[in-house]
């Protein structure tokens, strides 16, 4: 497997939308390598033919009867909201410039 | 009885605010001038909240002198772990991302707590999102080894456990996910429980890794543990994960203080050259302890642990980074750069920069590249093939024995600052409580005594099968008597002063 590189890691970092700046990412590329050279012995263990395990117990859907239940009031659920507009969430504008 | 102090245990402090010996806000009190003698050293807090904790004390006080049947914990003090929402009150998971934010609802742990009328003195430091084990990745600064202020007092957990090491609380909530209960309390000499995942709700737990995380009781004593395990589990339908299923009996089995006929199993692979002499030397004598105590060891092999570590540390990160993808700045929590010039992608993108630390950041991208295409079969898909083997280790293992032990971690507390800039060394002192994590079984840790080389409490962990928890309690139980009876004290008795008395 290839090293990872610091386009991989600023790619990364894009994805997660996790601004980097440069020292950032020199750090990370180093210590990734590391932590991804350790890690990599999974794949020995795992060479033949095992099933995943996803989650400790088998559980299946749990489902409940379709009836109204008490919930947060919206002056709640906007408590700790950064900004707020009346009764709704205020954010920055979702189409930007580019 | 002797008398009622900060040091006494959760059980006599139950019994004196029984009896009329002491009062709830008396107690709480007590508490509050060890905290503020203690906390300028130890800092296992994050907030105070004396003005709620000394109105629900009055309130059981009240309670209690209307003759109303109060439950066995009522009015006695504790320490909830930063990462459990309490409802108006500060919770950061120790992050900044989370900085005075205040849950508008309770965690179903804390709704718990207060039903049965304990007391929460407060909210306790933790690796930022619990993703560390020595609490230096907190937000907020170090928390301070009480037996040692030089050292860490273990993590995710640090907080909760140096806590109730400190005498500033009698018990504890913790939460484990690779060993963030069991590794503080084995470097602090105190108890740690790991449940049976699904044992106790996960809702209101600031997740992290979803498929491992799992609350638990923190004390100083095996039997107050198991109090304030009964106190928190059971099924809770707010919690898809939850198991529908009795809570087990871990009180009647912490008093049994029998282990005739148990059989025992020692794990090859947990008690390697990577393991300091001094754990080993002392995790052999609580052996002994239980030998004579009528159980039976055995030496059993699990030869997947090996690969435990790295497949928690695929799993963990991938989880991760997905949870903790609801850190938006949109709704709640931090949101920085909203200047009206940028959008909101870019507020986003600036926020987590500013709001995670490097850990936080180090988990997330690794994650990510965990499950990106092309290399999700090789990692994350290899990883829980791994889990799968891990399982097998265990079952085939619990087909022969009750109970598996292990020393909790490779060596005692070290120096804060010492693994700081390795990540790989700090991620090995979970090498042992893992396999119980990516398993979902319980785990316990006890102190088994002081390492020889550095004076430093060593951690014995016990493990036991799915919804068997009531196991790990009665051979902890037994093990603590015989070993405080050896001693003729207890393990924290022997820790050094701090400030104030």
């Amino acid at each position: 497997m290839a090293a990872i590189s610091r386009e991989d890691v600023a790619h990364l970092a894009k994805l997660a939308r996790i601004d980097m700046n440069e020292s950032e990412l020199d750090h990370l590329v180093s210590e990734l390598g590391v932590i991804l050279g350790a890690v990599a012995r999974v794949q020995e263990a795992a060479a033949g033919d095992i099933p995943p395990t996803s989650h400790p117990f088998p559980v299946n859907n749990v489902f409940r009867e379709d009836v109204v239940r008490p919930s947060l009031t919206n002056a709640q659920a906007l408590s700790g909201a950064p900004a707020k507009d009346e009764e709704r969430f205020k954010v920055p504008q979702i189409l930007g410039e580019e | 009885m002797s008398e009622i102090s900060i040091y006494s245990t959760a059980a006599d402090m139950s019994a004196a605010l029984a009896t009329g010996v002491t009062t709830s806000v008396e107690l709480t009190n007590a508490h509050f001038e060890r905290i503020a003698a203690v906390e300028p050293a130890v800092h296992s807090f994050l907030h105070l909240d004396q003005e709620g904790a000394l109105a629900q004390a009055a309130h059981v006080d009240a309670e209690r002198a209307a003759g109303k049947k109060l439950a066995p914990l009522a009015g006695v003090p504790l320490a909830l772990k930063d990462v459990l929402a309490q409802e108006g009150v500060p919770t950061t998971a120790g992050s900044k991302m989370l900085e005075n934010w205040r849950p508008p609802y309770d965690a179903t742990v804390v709704a718990k707590l207060k039903e049965a009328g304990i007391i929460i003195l407060g909210k306790t430091n933790m690796d930022e999102f619990a993703m560390g084990s020595s609490t230096e990745n907190s937000a907020y600064g170090n928390t301070h080894n009480p037996w040692d202020l030089t050292r860490i007092p273990g993590g995710s957990g640090g907080g909760s456990a140096a806590a109730l090491a400190a005498f500033e609380a009698p018990l504890a909530i913790g939460t484990d996910t690779g060993g963030s209960i069991r590794q503080p309390a084995a470097v602090t000499g105190t108890v740690g429980v790991k449940p049976t995942y699904g044992g106790v709700s996960r809702y209101g737990l600031i997740a992290f890794s979803s498929s491992l995380d799992q609350a638990g009781p923190c004390a100083r004593t095996v039997l107050d543990t198991a109090l304030l395990h009964e106190a928190i589990a059971g099924y809770d339908p707010m919690d898809s994960t939850s198991i529908n299923a009795p809570v087990p009996r871990v009180v009647e089995a912490a008093k049994k203080l029998d282990v005739k006929g148990l059989k025992i199993g020692v794990v090859k692979e947990l008690l390697g050259d990577g393991f300091q002499a001094g754990v080993r030397q002392r995790f052999e004598e609580a052996l002994e302890e239980l030998v004579k105590a009528g159980a039976t060891i055995v030496e059993v092999s699990c030869p997947n642990f090996d690969y435990g570590l790295a497949a928690y540390y695929l799993i963990a990160p991938s989880e991760a980074s997905s949870n903790l993808a609801r850190f938006d700045s949109m709704r709640y929590g931090l949101r920085v750069g909203d200047d009206g010039s940028r959008s909101a992608e870019a507020v986003m993108n600036l926020t987590r920069h500013e709001g995670f630390g490097p850990e936080v950041k180090r988990r997330i991208i690794l994650g990510t590249y965990a499950l990106s295409s092309g290399y999700y079969d090789a990692y994350y898909g290899s990883a829980q093939k791994v889990r799968t083997l891990v399982k097998r280790d265990f079952d085939k293992a619990f087909a022969e024995v009750d109970v598996l032990v292990s020393p909790t971690c490779p060596t005692t507390a070290f120096k804060l600052g010492e693994n700081v800039d390795d990540p790989l060394a700090m991620y090995l002192n979970d090498i042992a409580t893992i396999p119980v994590n990516l398993a979902g079984i319980g785990g316990m840790s006890l102190p088994a005594g002081l390492a020889p080389e550095d004076g430093l409490p060593v951690g014995f962990q016990i493990m036991s099968p799915g919804m068997r928890d009531d196991l790990m309690y009665q051979v902890g139980g037994t093990l603590e008597a015989a070993l405080v009876s050896k001693w003729g004290k207890t393990l924290l008795s022997q820790a050094p002063a701090l400030g104030g008395n």
